[in-house]
C-alpha cells in the first residue's frame, strides 16, 4: 500500500475570497496527500478553511494557485463541465444538513446521483437496494425525508454519496446537527465504509470526538496547515 | 425521468401558492381569450365576407341611396353574374335594446348572392309567395322565440310607422361564421308604402350587391360599375364586401386597438407575477439545485427543471384558462349579442393562448435559470442550514 500513489495530492495550494475591496487569505501553501483507503479528519476552528479546502478536493471550487490531483486527475485543469462529470463519477459528499431532496422518497434521492450513468433501471434498483442495505434503512426506503429522523436522513445521504461507488467520500461537519446516539451511528458508519469498502474518507468536523473515528488528523489554522501529525488510534 | 418526477413534484411542493399561480394565469388566459374573441367578433363580418362579392353604394354617403333603375344596367356589365339590392330598415321590436339588423332586400336575387344563407325550399316558397314576410336567422327566432306564422310587429325610425310582417322562414348559417341575427323582408313591400309618403325614397335602394363571376375581376367590375354611372346624379362607391365591411369596423378602430392593447398589458401583468413566484421558488431552492450540481449534474438539468417547472404550471392555468373561455364566451355572448352576433372562440384564439401562456413560462424561467446555473456551489451550499 506503501507503494501505491496517493489517491489525493494537494500542491502548494492558496485560496483566497473577496470581500468588497478586500482580499482575504483563506488557504496559503497548503501541500499534503491522502492515501488510498485512509480515513482522514480535518480540524480546526471557524475560519480556519477547512470546509473551502474540502470544496477543493471535491472539486466545487477553483483554486487561486497551486494543484490538486485526485485518482490521478489534475482537477484543477479541468473545466466547469469536465469537473461536474468527474464528481459525479468520483466523489461523494456527505453534508451537515443532510441535503435531500423533500420531494423525493429515501430511495428516489439515492437512486438521484445514478441518473446520470448509463445505468438501466433495474441496475439502479439493484444498487439503490444495496446502498439502503448498508445504511440499515430497506425498511424506510418509501418514506420521504420529512418522515425520517436526522440520524436516518443522514444514513440515506450517506447512502446517496456511496451508491455510485467513488474514488472519495468527503463529509463536512456530517454530525453537526445530529444528537450524540445518531452521530456515532453515523460516524461508526462512516468507519465500516472505510475499514470493509476501503473508501478513502475525508472528514471535516470540529467535533474532537468524531475527528478521533478517523485514522489521522490534520489541523488548519488561519488556513495554514499544522505540520503535526496526529494518528489516531484506530 | 427522476427529474421529470422531480420537476412535477417541485412545480406543487408548495400547493397554495402553485394554486394561486394557477388560478392567476387561468384567469389571465380566459380575459386574453375573451378579449381576443372581442376583437375577432368585431372583425366577423369582415371576416366572413366574400372575395366574389361588390357592393356598390351611393359615392357621397351610405345614407343617400341610388335609383332601382340601376340595376339592369349594372347587371348588362362584363362580369356580373347576380344584381341584388337593399335598403337598411332600421325597425325596432318593441323596445330600442332588442336590436338587429333588418333589412329590405330582394328575396329571389338576395338567396342567390348569399348562398352561405341556407333557408327550407318550402320556407323560403312561402316567403316569396308572401309580400309581407319575412326571413329571420336561427338565433333571432330562437330569442324571441317567434313561429312561422307569428306577425312581428317593426316600429319604423328611418320609415316612420308600424310595420307588420309574418315569419315565414328561418335561414341558417352555412358556418358559425355566419351572422344568424338578420331580419329580412321584401323590398317591394317597403318601395310600395313608401312610395307616396316618403318620395325621395320611392323606388331607390340604400345598396346593391353584386356577385362577380370571378373573384379576380373584382377590381375590373368596380371600376366599370363607377365609370357606367360618373357624372349622374347619383354616383356610385363599388368595393368589394371585405371594403365595404372594414369600413364599418375603422370607424371604431381605436376601440379595437384598446381592447388589443389591454389583452397584451394581461399577459405582461400575469408573466410579471410568474416570474416573481419563479424568482422566490427558485431562492428557496438554490440551495437544493447546489446539490444537484455537486452530484454532477449540469446547467441543461437545473434549466430543465425551472424551465419544466415553469412551464408546468403556466400550460396548466393555461389549459383551465382555454377550457373556461368557452362557457365564459357563450355567456359573454349571449349578453351581447345585440353587439355581436357572431361570438366564437376561433381556434386561432385557443392557439395564441397557448402561445401566451408558453411564453409565459418561459420568459418567467429566464432569469431564475440564469441564477441557479451561475451561482456557485460553495455559494449555493452555504444558503443550507
Amino acid at each position: 500500500m506503501d507503494n501505491e500513489p496517493p489517491i489525493v495530492e494537494i500542491r502548494d495550494l492558496k485560496k483566497s475570497y473577496r470581500r468588497g475591496d478586500h482580499i482575504v487569505p483563506v488557504l496559503e501553501n497548503i501541500t499534503f496527500d491522502i492515501q488510498r483507503g485512509e480515513f482522514v479528519a480535518l480540524m480546526g476552528p471557524s475560519g480556519s478553511g477547512k470546509s473551502t479546502l474540502l470544496n477543493l478536493i471535491a472539486g466545487i471550487d477553483k483554486v487561486d494557485e497551486g494543484a490538486i490531483r485526485v485518482g490521478g486527475v489534475e482537477i484543477t485543469e479541468l473545466s466547469e463541465t469536465e469537473l461536474a462529470h468527474w464528481r459525479a463519477t468520483h466523489v461523494g459528499f456527505i453534508f451537515q444538513f443532510y441535503n435531500l431532496i423533500p420531494v423525493l422518497t429515501a430511495f428516489e434521492n439515492v437512486e438521484l446521483p445514478l441518473n446520470l450513468t448509463r445505468m438501466s433501471a433495474k441496475e439502479r434498483r439493484e444498487h439503490v437496494e444495496m446502498a439502503l442495505r448498508l445504511v440499515n434503512l430497506s425498511d424506510r426506503m418509501d418514506h420521504y425525508p420529512g418522515q425520517l429522523s436526522g440520524g436516518e436522513q443522514q444514513r440515506v445521504a450517506i447512502a446517496r454519496a456511496v451508491v455510485t461507488d467513488p474514488t472519495i467520500l468527503v463529509a463536512d461537519e456530517p454530525t453537526g446537527d445530529l444528537d450524540r446516539k445518531s452521530a456515532e451511528e453515523v460516524l461508526d458508519l462512516m468507519i465500516r465504509l472505510n475499514r470493509e469498502s476501503g473508501m478513502t474518507i475525508i472528514l471535516v468536523t470540529h467535533d474532537p470526538r468524531a475527528a478521533q473515528k478517523a485514522q489521522r488528523i490534520r489541523r488548519l489554522e488561519k488556513g495554514f496547515l499544522n505540520n503535526a501529525h496526529s494518528q489516531t488510534s484506530l | 425521468m427522476l427529474i421529470l418526477k422531480l420537476l412535477f413534484r417541485n412545480a406543487f411542493r408548495h400547493k397554495l401558492r402553485a394554486a394561486l399561480t394557477i388560478l392567476g394565469i387561468t384567469i389571465a388566459i380566459m380575459a386574453f381569450g375573451l378579449l381576443r374573441t372581442v376583437v375577432s367578433a368585431w372583425y366577423a363580418g369582415v371576416e366572413a365576407s366574400s372575395a366574389s362579392r361588390l357592393v356598390t353604394r351611393n359615392a357621397i354617403s351610405l345614407i343617400f341611396p341610388l335609383p332601382i333603375a340601376y340595376k339592369d344596367k349594372i347587371r348588362q356589365i362584363d362580369g356580373v353574374k347576380t344584381v341584388s339590392y337593399g335598403t337598411w330598415f332600421g325597425g325596432v321590436y318593441k323596445d330600442e335594446k332588442n336590436f338587429f339588423p333588418n333589412l329590405a332586400v330582394d328575396a329571389q336575387s338576395f338567396m342567390h348572392v348569399y348562398p352561405e344563407f341556407t333557408i327550407a325550399d318550402d320556407e323560403l316558397r312561402a316567403f316569396l309567395k308572401d309580400r309581407k314576410g319575412f326571413v329571420a336567422g336561427r338565433k333571432l327566432v330562437e330569442k324571441f322565440k317567434w313561429k312561422l306564422g307569428d306577425t312581428v310587429t317593426l316600429k319604423g325610425l328611418i320609415f316612420p310607422g308600424d310595420w307588420d310582417f309574418v315569419l315565414r322562414g328561418v335561414y341558417r348559417g352555412r358556418d358559425k361564421t355566419i351572422d344568424e341575427t338578420q331580419f329580412l323582408f321584401h323590398w317591394d313591400y317597403l318601395n310600395e308604402r313608401i312610395k307616396n309618403k316618403m318620395t325621395s325614397w320611392a323606388n331607390q335602394v340604400g345598396f346593391y350587391m353584386i356577385d362577380v363571376t370571378r373573384p379576380d375581376r373584382a377590381a375590373e367590375v368596380s371600376m366599370a360599375i363607377d365609370g357606367t354611372f360618373k357624372n349622374s346624379l347619383a354616383e356610385t362607391l363599388t368595393e368589394t364586401e371585405k371594403a365595404f365591411q372594414m369600413s364599418f369596423v375603422s370607424m371604431t378602430e381605436a376601440i379595437v386597438m384598446a381592447i388589443q392593447l389591454v389583452s397584451f398589458v394581461v399577459i405582461f401583468i400575469i408573466m410579471a407575477v410568474v416570474a416573481n413566484t419563479m424568482a422566490m421558488t427558485t431562492r428557496e431552492r438554490i440551495g437544493e439545485y447546489a446539490i444537484l450540481k455537486t452530484m454532477g449534474f449540469g446547467g441543461r438539468h437545473i434549466l430543465a427543471l425551472i424551465l419544466g417547472e415553469s412551464l408546468v404550471i403556466t400550460l396548466a392555468g393555461g389549459i383551465l384558462g382555454i377550457i373556461l373561455t368557452y362557457p365564459a364566451a357563450a355567456l359573454f355572448g349571449h349578453k351581447l349579442s345585440n353587439f355581436f352576433p357572431i361570438f366564437n372562440v376561433e381556434m386561432k384564439t385557443v392557439y395564441l393562448d397557448i402561445a401566451a401562456a408558453l411564453l409565459v413560462g418561459v420568459i418567467a424561467a429566464l432569469v431564475p435559470t440564469r441564477r441557479a446555473v451561475s451561482i456557485r456551489i460553495a455559494d449555493g451550499l452555504r444558503r443550507i442550514g
